[in-house]
């Protein structure tokens, strides 16, 4: 069954023991389409993500890629190769950013090119200048990660997805451990990341950037889609008492 | 018969060729208990039970019998089954392999320490087990331990002294043959105890600066 999608989820479910995460779950994206899933914690947001690079896999059902399953059953060896291969083609960005400690901000964003790609020194070096440049870093890209400040620290994390020239961009909750003045930096270039078509799937707490750059919004609970839509309907008008209740909670919760 | 340190500079050559003996050792065994050290934590971590089991047996053996012993045992015992290594390098690699046991001991537990978001971060990008491991998880354990890996080598660098049993002309070797010529034990303890200390702080000031060099990256 090859799926015509972008990114295409079908019938996914995920156990841990015996513990649900998700059931039967479906959802496709277009290319340069940018979805965002909300829900309440502990609802499957970021096992559905995870499940999508393999780092969680599914306990059943199917994630393509551009045609390509990803979530092949292979044998150890070549599921190994295969997903190292597919994983080229899927930026992930973590809340806590996952930089590495023992390399510089170049040494972060060239490492996976230089090791995967073969590409020379040089060519890597200008990589990771290109990609600096467009989250307006370039002047540390020589200083190490724990100089940076927590947002740029998460720009330098999204420039390393980048220089791998993804085809999808996934995002958990990358602004949620951030101090309050510093989510704005990264929310540009997420933005801008979506000025130039770059397919996203962005798990958030941010109701209001949801509804400003994405085109669909996910709402999961219990491990299901409970309801989706695009953010004016499903912000302004949900469909579903569960969304409601989980709108409102957040927003008393927020303040605003 | 008081003391008179008049009969050391006469033997001064014959302190310094130990001195150099001795530090040609530990640098030789501290390099085989670093690399050592590595990949056998590795190894105790990942390596299938057939290449685990047998690697506990002789973590064991290095770390629950005297290194004296195994050191007779690399020099006289090996020839017996026909391997007749030069004492210098019996030494090294009996050295070597007693304290790469210790290291492994420190880099296993600190590869466990390090975050599980490392691991995700680079698998994420398609980076193989293998190549996460050597780029990322190694060199973060290892600069981790870098402080009591630091006193390891400095153990080591005092259980040198022990290669002198089975002949290798040492620092501690050196000393006892200026001493057999000239019946001055307090004198050329003394200085070889002052040659020990010489190497321990360029030793140390070596490690330090190794430190301040991995903190900077912090
Ligand atoms: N590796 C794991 N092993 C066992 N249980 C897990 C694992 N990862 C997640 N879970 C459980 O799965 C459920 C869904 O977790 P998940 O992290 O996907 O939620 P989430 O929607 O991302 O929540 P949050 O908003 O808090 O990040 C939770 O009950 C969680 O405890
Ligand atoms: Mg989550």
């Amino acid at each position: 069954m090859r799926s015509s999608a972008f990114v295409e989820i079908k019938n996914a479910a995920k156990s841990f023991g015996t513990l649900q995460v998700l059931r039967d779950i479906n959802l496709s994206v277009e290319r340069g389409q940018i979805v965002a899933i909300i829900g309440p914690s502990g609802s499957g947001k970021s096992t559905l993500l995870r499940a999508i690079n393999e780092l969680d896999p599914l306990t059943s059902g199917e994630v393509w890629l551009e045609g390509v399953q990803i979530n092949r059953q292979l044998p150890p060896r070549q599921y190994e190769k295969h997903v190292n291969q597919v994983r080229q083609n899927i930026g992930m960005v973590f809340q806590h950013f996952n930089l590495f400690p023992h390399l510089t901000v170049r040494g972060n964003i060239t490492l996976a090119p230089r090791m995967l790609k073969g590409i020379s020194e040089a060519d890597a070096n200008a990589l990771a200048e290109e990609q600096l440049t467009k989250v307006g870093l370039l002047e540390k890209i020589d200083e190490y990660p724990s100089r940076l400040s927590g947002g740029q620290k998460q720009r330098v994390a999204i420039a390393r997805a980048l220089a791998m020239k993804p085809k999808v961009m996934l995002f958990d909750e990358a602004t949620s451990a951030l101090d309050p003045e510093l989510v704005e930096e990264v929310n540009q270039v997420m933005k801008q990341l979506a000025e130039e078509h770059m397919t996203m799937i962005i798990v958030t707490h941010e109701m209001d950037f949801a509804a400003s750059v994405c085109d669909r919004v996910i709402f999961m609970d219990g491990g299901v889609v409970v309801e989706e839509g695009p953010p004016s309907v499903l912000f302004k008008n949900p469909q579903e008492e569960r969304t409601r209740n989980f709108l409102r909670k957040h927003l008393a919760r927020n303040g605003d | 018969m008081g003391l008179d340190f008049s009969v050391v500079p006469g033997y001064f050559g014959v302190l310094l060729q130990g001195m150099a003996w001795t530090v040609a050792i530990t640098l030789g065994a501290g390099i085989l208990s670093f690399f050592g050290g590595i990949i056998f934590a590795v190894a105790a971590l990942y390596a299938p039970w057939f290449i685990r089991l047998p690697m506990r047996l002789f973590a064991w053996l290095f770390m629950g019998t005297p290194l004296l012993l195994q050191l007779f045992l690399i020099y006289f015992g090996l020839i017996q089954i026909g391997i007749d290594l030069p004492a210098f390098v019996a030494g090294i690699i009996g050295l070597g392999l007693h304290f790469a046991v210790y290291n492994s001991e420190l880099i296993q537990s600190s590869i466990l320490a390090v975050d599980k978001g490392q691991y995700e971060g680079a698998r994420t990008l398609g980076l193989s087990r293998g190549q996460t491991l050597r780029q990322i998880i190694i060199p973060q354990a290892v600069h981790a331990v870098i402080p009591p890996m630091g006193n390891n080598m400095i153990a080591l660098l005092k259980d040198s002294a022990l290669v002198s049993v089975i002949g290798v002309m040492e620092l501690t070797l050196a000393a006892q043959q200026s001493i057999s010529r000239t019946y001055r034990p307090f004198e050329f303890y003394i200085a070889a105890a002052f040659c020990y200390y010489i190497i321990n702080l360029a030793l140390e000031a070596g490690l330090r600066r190794l430190e301040r060099r991995i903190a900077a990256s912090r």
